[in-house]
């Protein structure tokens, strides 16, 4: 399909296979942006925007760059938007949105600020484009997608991606650094550490009874008893309070001759 | 070696096998019975694994496994999988309903439309029309795997969310963190393979293993023939993938998102009848498909090796593809059985460091040094300025790895020694000359084996 698209693409042929692509995407994608400002639910405002990102993938593989419509769905919605969901749901499920404003005619403002952005986006990117002459699909893909853009990634622009790159990792750095905690020396206890401190002298590797183990209640006030028969106090919480145990309880199980 | 990007040739031509030029031209009833083939091939695959899997793992822990419905217990996985589907499918009472309904969907959606880029063979005909035996082929095919996977994620994630309760929620975050992980040192391992096939394309990638290669050392005349399976060529990425695949797949031994131990079931754990059974079907429809993709890449597809075709010339060609292929894919689920049955569950910040630190920087070191050579190869560079490319790092790695400062290391005791340094009161040791008991299932050798001495015990 891809091919056959690149080849009408280039003379400037809507088919109909693309015609129909778009008029079912286009609406879900619209449905999702709106339901992502609509929803209260942060996640489900997320899920919302992971539809709209997943419509735009396939229009980007419609219009022959089949590279840039399945990095868009692995990295940004598969990874990206991951990221985010993420976050949501440490934050917790019934962090939903509060309708009462706390600024007071923020609405407006974000309303006009919103449409001059768009406007002020508009214009510039229509601007940038005036005069410039299209190369065409079929110039652009002579070598095939991922060829084109990784010659052109690797020659004309890797200056700019190199650049671009080494500004996302000082970002990661930086986050790096504010979440990270210093350990002094010692601080830290590792799992061999720990399982030789679990066999030192005095102390009982094994689990702990149960209360009432070999006693004649189960309570958990009642200790279990040891081989010998003596109480075991470690089968007891020690947040319990101390109780006088009556003899029937303190008297071993009968478990001989039967 | 196929290194030049590939240009649009119809058919192959040195093998007349399908590139992707051969595909987006069959009548829509053979893409319908082309997508009929793909679903029935995973669901059947999926029952035949789960049997195969407990048989498996059975046969290693010595005993039977399912041998009571239908021969050798074959129809084990559909009886319960029907008895599955008849449960009572509970809704928990703070689960997100619509999202708890989704996940299962999302899941097993992704698994499915992974498959339709694998090539089970070459071309075929089917009711009169020549056909490449591929559901479809696009320019990024393996990239579509890879998206399929990002998106089965979500599955997970919000089926662990959805539930409203806290083991699923803690299973969801700590697949997303897994898969997000794994999926990179996944996609790297792709890297090596895209740069000496040329193309990302699954069809050709099969093509460009047909045939072998021979590894010219960048100096002197030497010429040593190689087959043109990728995992010769490309060994570390091989290892690579075969160990992010079994991450991605959620298997033992990186089966943390559902540990029972830890998570009781995971992200599964409030999951039920249907649904549970959609995650399970996506699941296991996973496992063949990061197979299938692994043999699709590595092992050289559909093919058989192309040498064995001086005496069988039949053997690369028609539908003998799709039984080479399905023998790859069922050795390689083996493989996953095999781990399951030997392995421990790793710790999850083992797990995860291994990843980060180990996979992935081991992964950009293996695509350098393919890219250089590859550049090398492609240069017109005399014997002595490749010794110097060559030699120069090789050189400077080897003289770091001999000269890097070292901890020294404390002298390693014996048994012996560390028993008289153990503290007094320490933990009682059974004794060390101790014998182990002979398994009684080896009946005979016991009667021929002489019984332990009494002096022994006497010394006691």
């Amino acid at each position: 399909m891809t091919l056959a698209t690149t080849v009408l693409a280039a003379a400037g042929e809507v088919t109909t296979g693309e015609k129909w692509v778009f008029f079912l995407l286009a609406p879900v994608a619209v449905i999702g942006a709106l339901g992502m400002v609509i929803a209260r639910n942060a996640v489900h405002s997320a899920l919302w925007l992971v539809l709209t990102m997943l419509s735009l993938g396939v229009f980007y593989i419609v219009q022959a760059g089949p590279f840039i419509g399945m990095v868009q769905i692995i990295v940004y919605t598969g990874a990206i938007m991951m990221l985010f969901l993420f976050v949501l749901m440490l934050v917790g499920r019934d962090a939903s949105d509060s309708v009462i404003e706390t600024l007071r005619g923020q609405k407006v403002v974000a309303i006009i600020l919103g449409v001059g952005l768009a406007g002020l986006l508009g214009t510039g990117l229509y601007r940038a484009l005036q005069g410039v002459a299209p190369a065409g699909l079929e110039g652009a893909n002579a070598n095939g997608n991922v060829q084109g853009i990784a010659s052109l990634l690797f020659t004309k622009y890797v200056y700019i991606f190199e650049v671009t790159s080494a500004l996302l990792i000082t970002a990661a750095v930086g986050a790096m650094i504010l979440a990270h905690r210093e350990r002094a020396e010692g601080e830290r206890v590792g799992q061999a550490a720990k399982m030789r401190e679990r066999f030192l002298p005095g102390n009982y590797p094994g689990p702990k009874p149960g209360p009432g183990v070999f006693a004649n209640s189960t309570s958990v006030a009642t200790p279990a008893k040891l081989p010998d028969g003596s109480p075991a106090e470690r089968s007891l919480s020690p947040i319990l309070p101390t109780r006088e145990l009556t003899p029937a309880e303190i008297a071993n199980k009968h478990t001989e001759g039967k | 070696m196929i290194l030049a990007p590939i240009g649009f040739l119809a058919e192959d031509p040195e093998t007349g096998d399908p590139t992707l030029v051969d595909f987006g031209h069959d009548p829509w009833w053979l893409v319908l019975i082309k997508v009929l083939g793909v679903f029935v091939f995973l669901v059947v695959m999926t029952l035949f694994t789960i049997w195969y899997e407990r048989r498996v793992v059975a046969r290693m822990q010595v005993r039977p496994g399912p041998n009571r419905h239908g021969p050798f217990g074959l129809l084990q996985s559909l009886a319960d999988g029907l008895k599955l589907a008849f449960k009572e499918d509970i809704m928990p009472l703070k689960a997100d309903k619509v999202v708890f309904f989704i996940a299962p969907v999302i899941s097993t959606v992704c698994a499915f439309t992974a498959f339709s880029i694998m090539p089970f063979g070459p071309f075929v005909s089917i009711f009169g029309t020549k056909t490449p035996l591929q559901l479809t082929d696009i320019s990024v095919a393996v990239l579509l795997v890879l998206a399929c996977s990002g998106m089965g994620i979500y599955g997970i994630v919000l089926g662990g969310w959805a539930s409203g309760s806290t083991y699923p929620l803690l299973g969801g975050l700590r697949s997303s963190a897994q898969l997000i992980s794994y999926e990179v040192a996944m996609g790297l391992s792709f890297v090596a393979v895209f740069m000496l096939s040329g193309t990302m394309s699954t069809s050709e990638i099969v093509n460009a293993q047909a045939t072998g290669h021979t590894l010219q050392l960048p100096f002197g005349n030497i010429n040593i023939p190689i087959g043109g399976w990728f995992f010769l060529l490309l060994f570390p990425s091989f290892i690579i993938y075969a160990i992010s695949a079994v991450g991605e797949t959620n298997r033992a031994p990186f089966d943390l998102p559902e540990a029972e131990s830890e998570l009781v079931g995971g992200f599964h754990t409030e999951y039920s009848s249907l649904k549970f059974a959609l995650f399970f079907l996506a699941e296991y429809i996973n496992m063949v498909t990061v197979s299938g993709l692994c043999a699709t890449l590595f092992l050289g597809g559909w093919r058989m090796p192309t040498s064995f075709e001086s005496f069988a010339p039949w053997i690369n060609s028609g539908w003998w593809g799709l039984l080479w292929f399905t023998i790859k894919v069922l050795l390689l689920l083996f493989v996953f059985v095999w781990l399951r049955g030997t392995l421990p569950r790793l710790r999850y910040d083992q797990f995860m460091r291994f990843g980060w630190k180990v996979l992935i920087p081991a992964n950009l070191v293996w695509i350098l040094a393919v890219a250089g050579w590859l550049t090398l190869r492609k240069s017109n560079l005399g014997t002595v300025d490749r010794l110097i490319f060559f030699g120069l790092p090789l050189a400077v790695i080897i003289l770091l790895a001999l000269f890097w400062p070292q901890k020294d290391k404390e002298p390693e005791l014996s048994v012996e020694q560390q028993v008289a340094k153990r503290p007094e009161g320490s933990f009682p040791l059974p004794p060390l000359d101790l014998q182990v008991p002979v398994n009684p299932r080896a009946k005979r050798l016991t009667a021929e084996r002489e019984t332990v001495g009494t002096a022994t015990e006497k010394e006691v």
